[in-house]
């Protein structure tokens, strides 16, 4: 076995099909896959082998399997040779006997450790990505909303699963055959010293060439596949803009525009990954060509020495094949370099999630509520998103228990936000809000929201069936609690209608039910949950008007005896509330109960005709 | 899968040279072990010098040319295939483009997107892989068994043992491989799936402290999609070691019988160099070939999913002779329209619609969540056709008239209000293209739009993210209604585009159309009775059917449903008229 390998494996690594299938080319996981440099290697890389360290026992082992497969493998040609010049030239074949035999065993114990490197090494990666995994979903559960509304979702699934994807494949391929690679270099090197001085010389005076050609290209080819990349990217963005608004597209007669768009970004596309594939193109023949020619160097000059009688053949023939374990992993060094620098930047943008700022700790003598009454009051609050914005400003308030507080006024005045604050979504800036007379920040967080019922504008469903949804309220719910809060929120009848009831699977983000629909299960969630203090933010506005009739009933009958802050847009809804807190920009700008400020003649009036004229 | 292949037709050229020049580069690499045997067998032991110089120089030669054909064949079948993939690409969003809404509606805009880039980009390299490997791996490993059996047919009886090993213990282990990495796969989409959850549904899981039941979650699947992983993982690689002991020792075969053939004068050194040279070839090359057709066979799945795009039926198209006069009256008539989504069971989302607008009348439709108003606007534009009865625009039936045309003239603002990157101002200019800017500023003027733009750091010229992120959801709306009523439509559908806007705004806007758009037909979706007061005809749907026609008074005086939704928003007895 010889002289055909480097150029061949490098194929082999990509076809073999691995977790996802093969992967070829650089179309890696995701959609985007950026080509990305780490930018603080030597803490990232300390980190990882934090992770790493837990399993440093195997570890350990798979290096000295990894030592002692590469030696056997080693071997091999050596003993190719001798069996050549001490046996078979001299037809001792009692020799070659016993020599075949030691090769037969080297080669059994060679592939299996071969096995046991690779068995315990994915154990290794794959428990590291598992931990890693964990760790980053139980970071996202510490995180406050505010990282949440900043970051766009699909770069953060992006770092949770290609990001962590890139690991797994790096720890699994690279760590030990960059091990390997580095065993097998000196190991050939030794032995083609010991073979042959001189022929280790000529066959090494190639290796400088063989760099600045590589080094030449790769740095032509590297600006080639960045700018391929950033124009992938370019044109996966149009793809998923343009195939989203479709809908938009068709109804302004725009296929054209888009399409004309689209073609030339295709095009742009073409001519520059093109050109990269082929320049990078030029890598693999190049190397196959200098190895040929080192290999008849070899071939020349070890001619010249056995006709001199200094070697023999079987020299020539084992020091041929230890050129390709010499040149193979320097090839293989400069792939996986690629590799594993992207693999890093890859971990780095895994650890910055990691090292977010949570949800501040609890307070540490944070009291644990026991029943609450439902007293709640604004001191003086104001907040603000985003430094110098303020979004709430000296809000002032107070709410008796079993009161019913609206809030009112037009969008994006703050509404929401005093929900946000009240669940400590987000802590107030100034001023403190009191819960029973007791600071919030003073209570634990859980203990807090597990006292709200909350149902939210954009309410979200889980892909899990509808009951399991409704019992999302309450985990420990029994199925006649969960249909009672659904029938209670008007929710059973059309439940009854999907094709398996309670038990239909609702896909991602109850995408296959009607914006009214899934208010209606939220509704029977918050119903379930049966909270001390009850928020409704804009529950019923996209469920139609008769519907909201009879869900109001149910609401009328939750809301008894509870405090419950109901914000809402149709005015109807918050008529018969105790208190009336109208809000623009920021501030509390009327306060009264209906007729009051009917009477009143301000905002409240005007909105509230502009309803009804 | 082969019905792709006619997107390489251009590039056949290309394809077919890829092929050949790498025939010249496995050529190349066939013949040196020959010729090492040769410098060793009558160079090297003869003590033959010119010829070891003479041999080494063709050595390096042949080398040379396989320089240029290995790298002729990359560059060819880079074009070839990019060329290819580029084309396909192309072709499936041209499609893409004349899809219907209810084909959209079918595929899913994520589905579409995924095979529009990943699908096109892994068929693209196994065209490219294929052009390149599918030549080589069986070339060499032929051109290894001719050259084994011309140097020695006896030793040719190893590989007839070693290649049936090497076959059935590597499909083996692929065929048992490959279900679990689907498993693998579906597990991935678990995690995924958890993840999803908590990042869009941060807020319910924060609200109702179910973080632990999150994380349990999550573990679960995540331990599962390690452990099934695992497995998969180990199984396949046995394959490596498997084929290592298989070829070494097939090396070992040929020094124990090669050295005694070499005792009975049948058979040279050299020569015995050269087979175990070629048996690795041999062997190696049948493992690229195994593992390149299950790469296929994955392609496959790919290829599918592309003609799947490709071939989809549009329902919707122009029919011959259809007429690109213009709308001009946007007088509306439906006649006993009848409609049901494509393959859905049970009743008819609308049965038997039928009614008339006149030019300039302003219809509201009320209903319940699910009656089909939303279903009934979308006919008009012919977003969907309609099952049974027709629907005559300006007297003519929206069959007959060209898509385009009918499209230009009846606008429509979707639930979902969705904008494009890019300034306001372009995204305005959607509906009109060469709309001058005060057009523009009119056009959100009457949207309520102008206002927030301005305040907005670069008014008209702020650059939207995707889909308009930065923008709230009332903002949003404003101004996919400003995009739809620049260009003055005949018919104007708003289809509950003011959900996420303030009752006081909303009203502005529908003072602002009235008085700007009196020319205009106006179809307005409405949970609101206040938005509806002032049409000229109400309709109300119940069903799927029209349960009452009418303006305000009448339906109020006669229409048991309309009392309903009235009363219910205003409750008894305290109307307050403004």
């Amino acid at each position: 076995m010889a002289k055909t390998r480097s150029n061949n494996d490098k194929i082999v690594n990509r076809t073999t099909p691995g977790p996802r299938g093969p992967r070829p080319g650089g179309s890696h996981g995701g959609r985007f896959a950026p080509a990305y440099k780490p930018k603080a290697a030597k803490t990232t890389l300390k980190r990882l082998w934090a992770y790493l360290s837990k399993q440093k026992v195997i570890l350990f082992t798979v290096f000295l399997i990894v030592m002692v497969s590469s030696i056997l493998d080693l071997i091999g040609p050596f003993l190719i040779g001798k069996a050549i010049d001490e046996y078979i030239v001299p037809q001792d074949f009692e020799g070659l006997f016993w020599l075949t035999l030691l090769m037969v065993g080297i080669y059994l114990l060679a592939a299996l450790s071969t096995y046991f490197k690779n068995y315990l090494m994915v154990g290794v990666s794959l428990e590291t990505v598992k931990t890693l995994r964990r760790d980053l979903f139980n970071k996202l559960q510490t995180l406050p909303l505010a990282f949440f509304d900043r970051r766009p979702h699909g770069e953060l699934m992006s770092r949770l699963i290609n990001d962590v994807d890139n690991i797994n494949n790096t720890l699994n391929s690279c760590i030990t055959s960059v091990f390997a690679s580095l065993i097998t270099l000196a190991g050939a090197l030794v032995m083609m010293l010991y073979l042959s001085p001189l022929l280790t010389l000529v066959s090494i005076t190639i290796i400088p060439l063989m760099f600045l050609l590589t080094r030449k290209i790769t740095g032509y080819t590297r600006r080639l596949f960045s700018e391929q990349q950033a124009l992938l990217g370019d044109l996966n963005g149009i793809i998923e803009e343009t195939i989203s608004g479709q809908k938009v597209v068709k109804v302004f007669n725009r296929e054209n525009e888009c399409l004309q768009e689209f073609g030339e970004h295709n095009d742009q596309l073409k001519r520059v990954g093109t050109r990269a594939q082929i320049f990078s193109g030029l890598i693999g023949p190049l190397m196959n060509l200098l190895n040929n020619l080192s290999f008849a160097l070899v071939v020349i000059v070890g001619g010249l020495l056995v006709i001199k009688g200094s070697i023999t053949v079987g020299v020539i023939v084992s020091f041929t094949n230890y050129v390709r374990y010499f040149t193979r992993p320097l090839n293989e060094l400069a792939n996986q370099f690629n590799m594993i620098q992207s693999a890093i930047a890859g971990a780095e943008r895994v650890f910055e999630i990691l090292d977010e700022k949570p949800e501040p700790e609890d307070y540490p003598l944070a009291d644990q509520l026991q029943k609450i009454r439902g007293e709640v009051r604004f001191k003086d609050v104001s907040f603000s998103y985003k430094e110098g914005e303020p979004v709430l400003k000296n809000i002032d308030f107070e709410v008796k228990p079993g009161q019913v507080i609206a809030l009112v006024g037009p969008t994006g005045v703050g509404k929401t936000t005093i929900i946000n604050l009240l669940a400590r979504f987000y802590d107030v800036d100034e001023g403190a809000i009191l819960l029973d007379g007791k600071d919030l920040r003073k209570v634990k967080r859980a203990n807090l929201r597990s006292a709200l019922g909350i149902v939210l504008q954009d309410t979200y469903l889980f892909a899990e069936t509808v009951r399991e949804n409704i019992r999302y309220g309450r985990l420990d719910a029994t199925d006649e609690e969960v249909e009672q809060a659904a029938k209670l929120a008007n929710a059973e009848q059309f439940i009854l209608r999907l094709p398996q009831g309670y038990e239909t699977m609702l896909t991602e983000d109850g995408g296959n039910l009607s914006q009214g629909q899934r208010q209606l299960l939220a509704i029977a969630r918050a119903i379930l949950a049966d909270p001390y203090i009850l928020i409704l933010d804009e529950a019923t506005s996209s469920v139609d008007t008769r519907t909201e009739a009879h869900i109001q009933e149910a609401m009328l009958k939750l809301m008894e005896g509870r405090t419950s802050f109901v914000i809402a847009h149709r005015l109807n809804t918050v008529r018969n509330a105790d208190l009336i807190l109208v809000i623009n920009n920021g501030e509390i700008i009327e306060r009264g109960d209906h007729r009051e400020l009917i009477e009143q003649k301000g905002f409240y009036q005007e909105l509230y005709s502009s309803q009804f004229r | 899968m082969f019905r792709l292949l006619k997107y390489l037709k251009p590039y056949w050229k290309m394809a077919a040279l890829a092929p050949i020049l790498m025939v010249v580069e496995v050529i190349g690499d066939l013949t040196q072990p020959a010729i090492m045997a040769k410098i060793i067998d009558q160079g090297v032991s003869q003590g033959n010098l010119t010829l070891v110089f003479k041999y080494g120089l063709i050595m390096i030669g042949i080398a040379l040319v396989g320089l240029i054909g290995g790298w002729g064949c990359t560059a060819a079948s880079s074009i070839a295939s990019i060329n290819f993939g580029t084309d396909l690409r192309y072709e499936v969003y041209k499609k893409i483009q004349d899809f219907s809404f209810a084909n959209l509606d079918r595929f899913k805009t994520e589905s579409l997107i995924t095979r529009l880039t990943n699908d096109v980009m892994q068929f693209q390299n196994i065209v490219m892989m294929s052009l390149r490997m599918l030549v080589r791996a069986p070339l060499l490993c032929i051109g290894g068994l001719v050259m084994v059996f011309v140097i020695n047919i006896k030793m040719a009886s190893i590989l007839a043992v070693a290649v049936p090993l090497l076959f059935l213990s590597a499909t083996f282990i692929i065929r048992k491989g490959f279900p679990l990495f689907n498993i693998v796969q579906q597990r991935l989409d678990k995690i995924n799936g958890v993840i999803r959850d908590n990042l869009s549904g941060v807020r319910v899981v924060k609200a109702f402290v179910r973080e632990d039941l999150e994380k349990k979650r999550f573990t679960k699947a995540n331990n599962e999609q390690v452990r099934i992983n695992m497995k998969a993982a180990r199984l396949m690689m046995l394959i490596q070691p498997i084929m290592m002991i298989i070829m070494n020792l097939s090396v070992v075969a040929v020094l124990w019988f090669g050295g005694k053939q070499v005792a009975k004068g049948s058979l040279m050194v050299g020569e015995i160099i050269a087979l175990i040279n070629y048996f690795g070839r041999v062997l190696f090359s049948f493992m690229m070939v195994t593992f390149m057709l299950t790469g296929v066979s994955r392609a496959k799945v790919s290829a599918d999913r592309i003609n799947e795009v490709l071939e989809a039926k549009v329902e919707i198209t122009d029919l011959p002779g259809a007429s690109a006069e213009p709308i001009k009256e946007g007088s509306v008539v439906f006649e006993d329209v009848t409609f049901k989504y494509h393959g859905a069971s049970g009743e008819p989302m609308l049965k038997n619609i039928s009614f008339k607008a006149q030019p300039g009348e302003v219809v509201a439709i009320l209903g319940a969540t699910g009656s089909g108003k939303s279903t009934l606007v979308n006919l008009m534009p012919r977003l969907y056709d309609t099952t049974a009865g027709k629907i005559l625009i300006d007297g003519r039936d929206i069959r007959s008239i060209k898509l385009r045309t009918l499209r230009e003239g009846v606008s429509i603002v979707l639930q979902d209000s969705i904008l494009f990157s890019g300034s306001i101002k372009d995204n305005i200019r959607w509906g009109k293209k060469d709309a001058s800017d005060e057009e523009v500023i009119s056009a959100a003027k009457a949207a309520q739009a102008h206002d927030f733009i301005m305040s907005l750091s670069d008014g008209y010229e702020t650059q939207l993210g995707q889909r308009g992120v930065n923008l709230s959801g009332g903002q949003k709306q404003r101004l996919a209604i400003a995009r739809a009523i620049i260009k003055k439509p005949p018919i104007l559908i708003l289809d509950d585009s003011t959900s996420a806007v303030d009752l006081k705004t909303e009203y502005l806007i529908q003072q602002a159309l009235k008085e700007e758009m009196k020319e205009t037909t106006c179809f307005i979706i409405a949970q609101r009775i206040s938005s509806v007061l002032d049409a000229d005809q109400i309709l109300i749907l119940d069903k799927g059917r029209i349960a009452g026609k009418g303006n305000h008074q009448k339906l109020l005086a006669t229409n048991p449903i309309y009392q309903d939704i009235y009363w219910s928003q205003l409750e008894q007895g305290s109307v307050v008229n403004g």
